[in-house]
């Protein structure tokens, strides 16, 4: 019986770590089906341009699903940087023109609010959920304040290259957005932060019984996941060639969506950020294949509202479930 | 002579209305293997919190290698060269082998602040030869067998051999009791080989198990260390005089008021079985009757009360309550026939601390006092209001919030609630855990009470005094099957000797 039930167990456990994967191949071959300009180079480097972004700030929120939290500030923090950046280049409203010098400062402006998150969650021992919420919340206030609802024009054609400009054929966002794949790749795997905030995502207790220095970790990890967010700001700007306060509405929920489809667990512990590569694909070719189908765009919005309740529904490990909130 | 590799001089640990060590003295030896034993709740695992920095001591002094040292954190422990293997594994199973035996002390494979994965597995092979497990270090640990991470564990607690300058005292907390035979033995040639380097401290109720391997043996009982004996010279029977201790008084339990059972069957088990936990599970239970079971840690005993009061589904078999056989899917089921469970956890599990007393009483009968949708809080009031009197429960008002009141207050809360609910099978799982001598008495006069009026009783003691004390007949539980059946009439009750010899 119980070597049957283990059995059943790793085949169970083998679909849902491939499940991400084959739902972004599934749905390939469905929208390539009703529309041939689907399967076509063209349409294949925008879709990457298209996942630039959100991929740039999945990196951040994938770490910290993984410890078990949540964040909510993405859109704070993105807004807040790329006004601070939007006017740090040469534009229609201020005079610096620091042109690339910006990326760096606007990258630490997000790391700092991402600290003020983890700060404020583990010495206040507030819930992420809520600190987080707050965080974001007056980070959009703050950048709405310093523009009082203007939105700043880019002139600094160097630092719209940063999204706009090609190499090899392939815009400079997704290299960049390969890069930070990369270094969060190799936090994840190769360092004690990576290792611990697996540790402290699947049980804090003996995480901390084992001499982890848990809320460094917390705090940390918050930082981090704020430097992703900078960077974000700081493509948002390159990409539009402007920057307002509402520069990155609708961004928290694309984060979240890619990160929970890819199969990261929003109970922590398990997902990588390698899930959440797929899980961006899967909802930038999704939200593409609705354009190329002709479906309006509200009704986009509530497929990728079904689509993370599908996600979380299916990716549940229930019999471990005892109380849900 | 040599000064003792550990020692511990007259620790206490108190905790709000339990002394959980009292001025205990314990030494262990270089190369030598001192085996603990002791009724659950004798302070078995207070002791080892103790010592891996968990818990800090109230007073007393830990010494290591002739010096005494402060283990403020199981990271001190883990550098004062002291490792311990829990009873619930701390194995995480989303990380490596690997990963899990070097947790928290990467810093060794760093390079370029990078952590090489090819060191550490190449590290980690070198202590999984120790414990002959011949996974590949990279393994995830969810795709082990329990078994197998146990194994894991005990590596993890070696590694600190090649590491620690020291000598190094490993603790082993019933590091046997969810290995097979095959496994004890290769687990008792590890530790032996192990003596030419470390000294250990096992624990186990396996009592045949802790004189082979043990050179010394301690008996703990009520937090103290009651006897210290050589290993050689001991019986199991022995083992079991010096843990129980004491004699029965009387009047304590109120035996004169023991009832004697009618003859009306309420409820009635039928083979139950729940994989992995309990089987072939078959006894009935009288109204006026308390049945007690006995069992230690793993005897499926805190499964089978869960299950009696449908907080868990059982397997196979059938169980019967007043003539219909039902099948709890979930508690409110048991309910509505009429099982009521007082939990062992009662912070967590029975009650609502931030509830008043009189929110608390009626929480399981609360369709009684409505009426067209709305609560009636007089008549609440008034129910909660008798059950104060009757139950003599000591709170300045039905108002007040039920977490402010002592533990046996809460725990007559906890009974009144069951009884406005009407039930009249009632599972008390440790009811006088926490609460204090006094209190206990108040509880068992109140069982005694409820009996009386024909309720059934299904009784997990806190301690094996209490259940032989309280119950009319007792089952022993060991490894999920009843192993014996006691008659406890009052006047003449069975030895806990007697019931032991069948609990481990």
């Amino acid at each position: 019986m119980k070597v049957v039930a283990a059995m059943n167990g790793g085949a169970l456990a083998q679909w849902r770590k491939w499940a991400p994967l084959a739902v972004l191949f599934a749905l390939c071959i469905l929208i390539s089906l009703f529309n041939g300009n689907f399967l076509t180079i063209g349409n294949f480097i925008r879709l990457l341009n298209l996942a630039a972004i959100p991929l740039v700030l999945c990196m951040g929120a994938t770490f910290i699903i993984l410890m078990g939290s949540i964040d909510l500030s993405v859109e704070g923090i993105v807004a807040l940087t790329a006004v601070m950046v939007s006017l740090l280049v040469a534009n229609d409203i201020s005079p610096y023109a620091i042109g690339l010098f910006s990326v760096p400062l606007a990258i630490i402006a997000g790391g700092a609010m991402g600290l003020l998150n983890g700060l404020l969650h583990v010495k206040l021992k507030t819930p992420s959920f809520m600190t987080t919420l707050g965080v974001g919340f007056a980070g959009v206030g703050i950048a709405t304040a310093i523009l009082g609802g203007e939105t700043v024009r880019i002139s600094d054609q160097t630092f719209r290259f940063l999204s706009l400009g090609r190499f090899l054929g392939i815009p400079m966002a997704v290299w960049i957005a390969a890069a930070a794949v990369a270094v969060a790749y190799i936090i994840q795997e190769r360092t004690r932060l990576g290792r611990w905030l697996y540790a402290i995502g699947t049980d804090e207790i003996t995480a901390r019984h084992a001499g982890i220095p848990i809320e460094r970790t917390r705090i940390l990890i918050f930082a981090v996941a704020g430097l992703f967010y900078g960077l974000g700001g700081v493509l948002l700007v390159a990409q539009f060639g402007q920057g307002h306060a509402l520069i990155s509405q609708g961004r928290l929920f694309t984060t979240v969506t890619a990160v929970v489809v890819g199969g990261t667990a929003l109970s922590g512990g398990v997902g990588s950020v390698l899930n959440s590569v797929i899980g961006v694909m899967i909802v930038v070719v999704l939200a593409n294949g609705l354009v190329l189908m002709g479906v309006e765009p509200y009704v986009q919005q509530g497929v990728q509202g079904l689509l993370i309740i599908a996600a979380v529904a299916l990716a549940l490990d229930r019999s471990r479930l005892e109380v849900v909130k | 002579m040599m000064p003792p590799v550990l020692e511990l001089r007259g620790v206490s640990k108190s905790f709000p209305g339990v002394k959980a060590l009292d001025t205990v003295s314990f030494a262990i030896n270089k190369g030598e293997v001192v085996g603990l034993i002791g009724e659950n709740g004798a302070g078995k695992s207070s002791l080892l919190k103790v010592l891996n920095g968990i818990y800090q001591p109230d007073q007393g002094e830990i010494w290591v290698n002739g010096q005494t040292i402060r283990i403020a954190s199981p990271r001190r422990a883990f550098d004062s060269g002291i490792a311990m293997v829990f009873q619930e594994q701390s194995i995480l199973p989303t990380l490596t082998v690997a990963e899990n035996i070097f947790l928290g002390r990467e810093e060794e494979f760093l390079r370029y602040g990078l952590i090489s994965k090819a060191r550490m597995n190449e590290a980690a092979a070198v202590e999984l030869k120790k414990v002959r497990l011949s996974c590949h270090p990279g393994t995830r640990c969810a795709d082990l067998s329990f078994a197998d991470r146990q194994m894991v564990e005990i590596a993890k607690a070696l590694s600190l051999d090649s590491r620690i300058k020291g000598d190094i005292t490993i603790l082993l907390d019933e590091p046997t009791s969810v290995l097979e035979r095959k496994e004890v033995d290769l687990l008792f040639e590890i530790v032996r080989d192990l003596k030419q380097r470390a000294s250990i401290v096992f624990i186990s109720h396996r009592l045949e198990e802790v004189l082979d391997i043990s050179d010394r043996v301690y008996v703990m009982r009520d937090g103290k260390v009651v006897k210290e004996l050589a290993a050689g010279e001991a019986t199991v029977k022995d083992l079991h005089q010096h843990m129980v201790g004491r004699q029965l008084h009387h009047e304590y339990y109120r035996e004169a008021r023991q009832t004697t059972p009618t003859a009306r069957v309420v409820l009635q088990c039928e083979g139950l079985c729940k994989d992995g936990a309990f089987s072939n599970i078959s006894f009935p239970l009288h109204a006026g009757e308390i049945i007690g079971i006995a069992g230690v840690i793993g005897s499926g005993r805190e499964d089978l009360a869960r299950c009696l009061a449908g907080h868990a589904a059982v397997d196979r078999g059938t169980l019967t309550v007043d003539g219909s056989v039902v099948r709890f899917a979930a508690a409110h089921d048991a309910t509505r026939k009429g099982v009521g469970l007082v939990p062992s956890e009662r912070k967590a599990e029975g009650q609502v601390s931030a509830f008043t007393v009189a929110e608390n009483m009626t929480l399981a009968a609360l369709p009684k006092y409505v009426a067209n949708g709305v609560l009636r809080f007089a008549a609440e009031r008034a129910t909660a209001r008798e059950w104060i009197d009757r139950l003599k429960i000591k709170t300045p008002s039905s108002a007040t919030m039920v977490g402010s009141l002592s533990g046996g207050n809460q725990q007559k809360v906890v009974l009144a609630k069951w009884r406005i609910a009407g039930v009249h099978v009632l599972i008390l799982d440790h009811p006088t855990r926490g609460i204090d001598v006094g209190a206990k008495e108040d509880v068992y006069e109140l069982v005694r009470d409820m009996t009386a009026e024909g309720l059934a009783v299904i009784l997990l003691g806190d301690t094996l005094e209490e259940v032989i004390g309280l119950s009319n007949r007792i089952l022993v539980m060991r490894d999920g099957e009843v192993t014996a059946t006691f008659e406890a009439p009052p006047g003449a009750k069975p030895a806990q000797v007697d019931l032991i010899r069948h609990m481990v």
